[in-house]
């Protein structure tokens, strides 16, 4: 990639890869040339990312430390099915219904940037709506969880501090969906009453974009780390 | 200011004159063919069933470990890619934010070795 400058003729300013990093850091000017919100998202995520990462960080660390066999998820997890153990299927079906929802938020993002204020509300309304489905199935999860025995300090299946990671990372992970699902409806609402049209761009919704797209992303790690492992 | 830069932004990867039309528009922020949306939401639908049936077919060692990594990986590469624009951004965007956290991999090894030494203590501890 960084070869790439070179094919950049000298007429046009922009330099690429790792000359026009250079540039846009020593230029006089902003060194992202994005919209503010947007960079300011990306480095809120990155202490996000650092966060989540601290937290599967401790799960691995404990989950090698005990010495009482860890629980085993793919049983933990299952539902009953016609009187059949399914492994994970709830877990499935959220991870389903949050990518779903990433579907529809791109789109969202893909319409607002094209002006559609009936489109972008209705598909950020969605998004929410499967954000609040996700949490719901979440609070199902926990409740199964809770009536089995399972605690912060113990459980029936096996080491004990099965409870405190599963609490701690999908309690958290649960946290940003719920907000999430209510800053979509907050600017969804503002798309709807025009107030970006009146501002003059639709970045906000791209940067609620990108909130929402990390939340997926968290749970792809979570997914594979705490529930497959 | 920004915005004389920007056409001149994305002659690697996408070939595609599309993608330069992309950019024509940028006074518009990040637009892109609905098509790739499309195909990356199909795409990211089949990883999660391939992941799933890690599990369903109840794979077991280094098989299971070896496919979840690589699902993971590849959804997370693709969210980040496409849905969050990160392909379409400047490489100095690119570096600020996709580079710390290689950081991470530093505290995973050490808490990794830590975990063991932990474990291992356990063991002598609970012997004796």
């Amino acid at each position: 990639m960084a070869h790439d400058a070179s094919t950049v003729s000298a007429a046009t300013p922009a330099l690429e890869g790792l000359q026009g990093v250079t540039a846009d850091w020593s230029a006089d000017k902003q060194a992202f040339p994005v919209h503010w919100g947007k960079a300011m998202m990306w480095i809120f995520l990155l202490s996000d990312t650092f966060i989540f990462s601290c937290f599967l960080t401790s799960y691995m660390n404990v989950r090698i430390s005990t010495t009482v066999p860890w629980p085993n998820p793919s049983e933990v997890f299952s539902l009953d099915i016609g009187g059949k153990p399914v492994p994970l299927l709830l877990i499935a079906i959220m991870t389903m219904v949050l990518i779903t929802s990433s579907g529809t938020m791109a789109m969202a993002v893909n319409y607002g940037y094209r002006r559609n204020r009936a489109y972008t509300t209705a598909l950020m309304l969605i998004t929410a709506g499967f954000g609040a489905t996700f949490v719901g199935m979440q609070a199902f999860e926990w409740t199964k969880l809770i009536l089995e025995g399972v605690r912060p300090w113990g459980n029936p299946m096996g080491a004990p501090q099965f409870g405190s990671s599963f609490f701690m990372i999908t309690g958290f992970h649960g946290l940003h969906v719920s907000a999430g699902v209510v800053y979509l409806v907050v600017v969804a609402m503002r798309v709807w009453n025009g107030f970006y049209d009146r501002k003059g761009g639709y970045d906000t919704v791209e940067i609620v974009g990108l909130y929402w797209h990390f939340v997926d992303l968290v749970w792809v790690f979570i997914f594979a780390f705490f529930y497959l492992w | 200011m920004s915005q004389a830069l920007e056409p001149a932004l994305e002659p690697h990867g996408h070939s595609t004159a599309q993608v330069a039309a992309d950019h024509g528009a940028h006074a518009e922020g990040q637009q892109h063919p609905v098509k790739i949306y499309l195909m990356i939401w199909i795409l990211l639908f089949v990883l999660s069933t391939f992941s799933y049936l890690v599990d369903y077919f109840q794979l077991h060692g280094a098989l299971r470990w070896t496919l979840i990594i690589v699902f993971m990986l590849l959804k997370a590469g693709f969210i980040v890619a496409i849905f969050m624009h990160m392909a379409w951004e400047r490489l100095a965007l690119k570096m600020a934010i996709l580079l710390p956290p290689l950081c991470l991999l530093v505290l995973i090894g050490l808490m990794a070795i830590e975990g063991k030494y932990t474990f291992l203590t356990r063991l002598a501890a609970f012997v004796r």
